[in-house]
């Protein structure tokens, strides 16, 4: 689904990340782990077309999608979350989860204006499609609650939905689970598998390693901005250079 | 969002029948300049209340559309309602143009260029006296015309102004609660997740810094049809830091805020005729005054202070929401 | 004049001023630094510097290095004031709110400026007298040595304070990284002051140096203030020696501009040039390039 192909980062005199190569399979969900500084956020970044990389490729369903711009991985099915929530604060929750089907509508500056019927359709058709992603991550009571004003386990639903609402084919989270407790972190457990079950492929970047251990079908892991090792948890788990990673020598 | 289209009816009633309290003079002069200030703050807050990107030199906008009008007409006796037409498409496509280096800027550094820009305009204003009449400005620029009827008067050229301010607000409006409305504010939260959602950014900056850029020129064609005469003094940097005043004051991303911005700074050079000289200090208290204590606008301030008010008068204790 | 003495003669002209906009545009970027604002009213400062030196000398009698002093004291005092009473309680400091606040004051302490001197231009005396002096076949008055000189020595004053000093370094470290500044103990409130307090300092001297030269009235500071910024704009908003040369490349050009070109459109040669740094080169022609980590 998504190849990652020797991929290198370097800013000023820093290499970030160097030839780091690594596949996620369609239908799974894949974790992306190490330790701080490992370059994880670095790799997203790059993935989801914010950084523009120093070498290496990108590739979705094996399209060459190196370069490209977050508003053209939209209509490509690539979507991302961010690790401190970039809400939409002043909007409703609703209106944030509608800006996230504007790829999946067409209405233009003059049908707007001029309100033609063809933009109040759609309108109505995206309330209600908005309307079930709230209800998919268990949130439809707060549509009308401006963003802003939640509180931060809230938030990262209203993310998750605005998110799936783009329909992607692929959804990378960052720090899905970060600042949650654990009552909300065993509720996106079971979300992710449900986003999983609703054929959409993830891929977590997590410092959460229960929830990492528990969801991932397969994991990457990163240390000093080179691929580590790539496995299934029990794999990772069991790799001495990985346990060595984590927790230093002897 | 059908509260807004109520408000704006009965709004419209109001402005139609306003005239018949106001009989003629003076007043209904003021009342047409409220009109042009409030469709060129509407615009305004399409760009920065909207979208969030600061513009310092709209005025350049209002003075392009005022002066292509008024030359084309006057000097070279092309038809006013086609002048407009014109003036309307060689702004939008200078903004369309100036656009996409200019929004790449961001916060001051938009501010400083669109400010530069303003100023250039302005210069160049003054400085082609063959063709603008420079500091003394232009004269004899034609009234517009509707078959037998022609826009000469206060109360026709109040009617005729309406008419487009009105039709101004009622699609401002409507943007505003659709789609690209949406992505406007999306675009003012967070420029980088409205990206991530599919929203072209760049594009819609750059559509909404030419749609403003096209209603302030007609509304500055409108003013030189219903003026007659202008000159560059009305559209250098003291006016668009005004335009800029009444949309802040009235209320970022409202409409109707924009209305009461324009009408409380068209109507504070009259109250503050009888002590001329201190309209600049009181104009500067104001613009500080307002960002520190009612940094919502008056749509947002009075309401917020009124309750307030009545809070404390019931005696009881109110729980600030925001916290 | 030969062709050769009218260049020179552009040239002298627009280093003087190139120096005044240096020294405004220095302002601009001290208080960019420490605070990452745009101080708009930059400008009116340097009004103040001519026009208070113009009352304490004319009205109250001081004698003249005792007026240029106190009004140099008294806009250092109103720039600090104006931090204090308008920037440090702003609860929202967004960009916009920042950009508004600062042009209200600019134009409330223009307003103020024309209450109480009115809108007559005032001329300051020379320091130095009239007598014109011939330097390689171009004339140049002795206050446009004066401005050299003393833009020099604020420039080396400058440099000092801004490496040798504790103060100094204080206000370097919190325009790297504000929060580690604050961390390591530094007090980036009393930085911020600082920094209004210094750009107030050295945009009154601009003032009072050029005020000789040009005159001074309540509304001098709009494009002096603004020309000063597309200096700073120039030197890639560096405290330093990037400025100054930005304003030097700005001055020189509008003086060729005006004399080569044409004398009407010389005000906006500094926009243009602001307009395409700001659209080519944002970080400024003299600033080290950084890869910034986003």
């Amino acid at each position: 689904m998504l190849r990652v192909e020797g991929v290198t980062q370097v800013f000023g005199g820093i290499t970030a990340l160097e030839d780091v190569t690594f596949g996620v399979r369609k239908g799974e969900i894949t974790g992306v782990i190490g330790p701080n500084g490992a370059g994880k956020t670095t790799l997203f970044n790059i993935i989801t077309g914010l950084y523009s990389r120093t070498a290496g490729k990108v590739f979705l369903e094996e399209r060459d999608i190196s370069g490209f711009t977050p508003e053209r991985l939209a209509p490509q099915g690539l979507v991302r979350t961010f690790q401190n929530i970039e809400m939409f604060g002043q909007m409703t929750v609703l209106e944030n989860v509608l800006v996230g089907l504007h790829t999946r509508s067409r209405s233009g500056m003059i049908s707007c204006a001029f309100k033609l019927p063809g933009h109040l359709r759609e309108e109505r058709r995206m309330r209600e499609e908005a309307l079930r992603w709230l209800e998919f991550c268990g949130i439809a009571d707060l549509a009308g609650t401006t963003a802003g004003a939640l509180p931060f386990g809230k938030c990262r639903l209203v993310e998750i939905a605005r998110a799936m609402a783009v329909g992607p084919k692929i959804l990378l989270m960052d720090e899905p689970a970060a600042g949650l407790n654990s009552r909300e972190t065993s509720e996106l457990d079971g979300l992710i598998r449900k986003i999983r079950a609703n054929e959409v492929t993830v891929v977590l970047v997590e410092h959460d390693m229960e929830l990492v251990m528990d969801i991932c079908d397969s994991i990457v892991v990163l240390n000093l901005g080179r691929k580590l090792a790539e496995g299934t948890p029990r794999q990772i788990q069991e790799n001495p250079e990985v346990i060595k990673a984590y927790l230093g020598e002897g | 969002m059908k509260r807004d289209y109520l408000l704006f009816l009965l709004f419209t009633l109001i402005v139609l029948v306003a005239p018949a309290a106001f009989k003629g003079g003076y007043l209904l002069n003021v009342l047409v300049f409220m009109g042009i200030n409030t469709m060129l703050a509407v615009a305004l807050n399409l760009l920065l209340g909207f979208a969030g990107q600061i513009s310092l030199g709209h005025a350049a906008f209002f003075g392009l559309g005022a002066y292509i009008s008024g030359i084309l007409t006057a000097t070279h006796g092309l038809n006013p309602w086609l002048t407009m037409l014109i003036a309307a498409v060689v702004v939008g496509i200078l903004a369309f143009v100036l656009g996409f280096p200019i929004l790449k800027l961001k916060g001051h550094y938009l501010a400083m260029a669109t400010l530069g820009f303003g100023i250039i305009i302005y210069i160049v204003f003054n400085e082609t006296v063959d063709t603008t009449g420079g500091p003394s400005g232009l004269t004899g620029i034609p009234n517009l015309k509707l078959g037998s009827l022609t826009f000469d008067g206060d109360m026709k050229n109040y009617y005729l102004i309406w008419v487009f301010t009105l039709v101004t607000m009622l699609l401002s409006i409507n943007l505003a609660h659709s789609r690209i409305g949406r992505a406007l504010r999306a675009i003012h939260d967070s420029e980088v997740a409205s990206r991530v959602m599919g929203v072209n950014a760049r594009l819609l900056k750059v559509q909404v810094f030419t749609l403003s850029a096209i209603i302030s020129a007609v509304a500055g064609s409108l003013y030189a049809h219903t003026m007659t005469f202008i000159s560059p003094a009305s559209f250098g940097f003291n006016f668009s830091v005004e335009l800029v005043t009444m949309v802040i004051i009235g209320g970022l991303g409202s409409i109707f805020g924009s209305f009461l911005g324009a009408a409380l700074l068209t109507l504070l050079p009259e109250m503050l005729r009888v002590v001329q000289d201190y309209d600049i200090v009181v104009y500067g208290l104001l613009l500080i005054l307002m960002t520190m204590f009612m940094p919502g606008g008056l749509v947002r301030g009075i309401p917020a202070a009124a309750l307030a008010l009545l809070a404390k008068m019931s005696g009881e204790k109110v729980r600030n929401a925001e916290g | 004049m030969d062709l050769f003495q009218q260049l020179t003669q552009y040239a002298f002209s627009g280093l003087s001023t190139g120096a005044i906009y240096a020294l405004i545009g220095l302002g601009f970027a001290i208080i960019y630094n420490a605070t990452g604002i745009i101080n708009f009213a930059q400008g009116e400062f340097v009004m103040l510097g001519g026009m208070l030196t113009y009352f304490f000398l004319t009205v109250l009698k001081f004698p003249f290095p005792v007026a240029m002093t106190a009004a140099v004291l008294v806009s250092t005092a109103a720039g600090a004031t104006f931090e204090r009473l308008t920037i440090r309680p702003l609860k929202k400091p967004t960009p916009l709110s920042l950009v508004i606040i600062t042009i209200g004051g600019s134009i409330f302490i223009r307003g103020i400026a024309m209450l109480i001197w009115g809108k007559d231009t005032h001329a300051l005396p020379p320091f130095s007298g009239n007598e014109p002096l011939t330097i390689a076949g171009a004339t140049i008055l002795p206050q446009n040595l004066w401005i050299f000189g003393i833009t020099v020595l604020v420039i080396a004053v400058n440099k000092f304070f801004f490496y040798y000093t504790i103060n100094g370094k204080a206000m370097r470290a919190c325009s790297y990284n504000r929060t580690a500044a604050s961390l390591v103990g530094i007090d980036v409130r009393r930085m911020v002051l600082l920094s209004f307090a210094i750009s107030s300092t050295l945009g009154s001297m601009a003032g009072i140096i050029i005020a000789p030269l040009t005159m001074t009235a309540y509304d001098v500071g709009i494009m002096l203030g603004l020309k000063g910024f597309c200096a700073a704009i120039i030197g890639g908003m560096s405290s330093g020696i990037g400025t100054v040369l930005g304003g030097l490349l700005l001055g020189l050009l509008e003086s060729f501009g005006a004399g080569l070109i044409s004398s009407g459109y010389k005000d906006a040669i500094a926009f243009i040039i602001l307009l395409l740094i700001l659209f080519i080169r944002p970080q400024g022609l003299f600033s080290k390039a950084q890869t910034e980590r986003v």
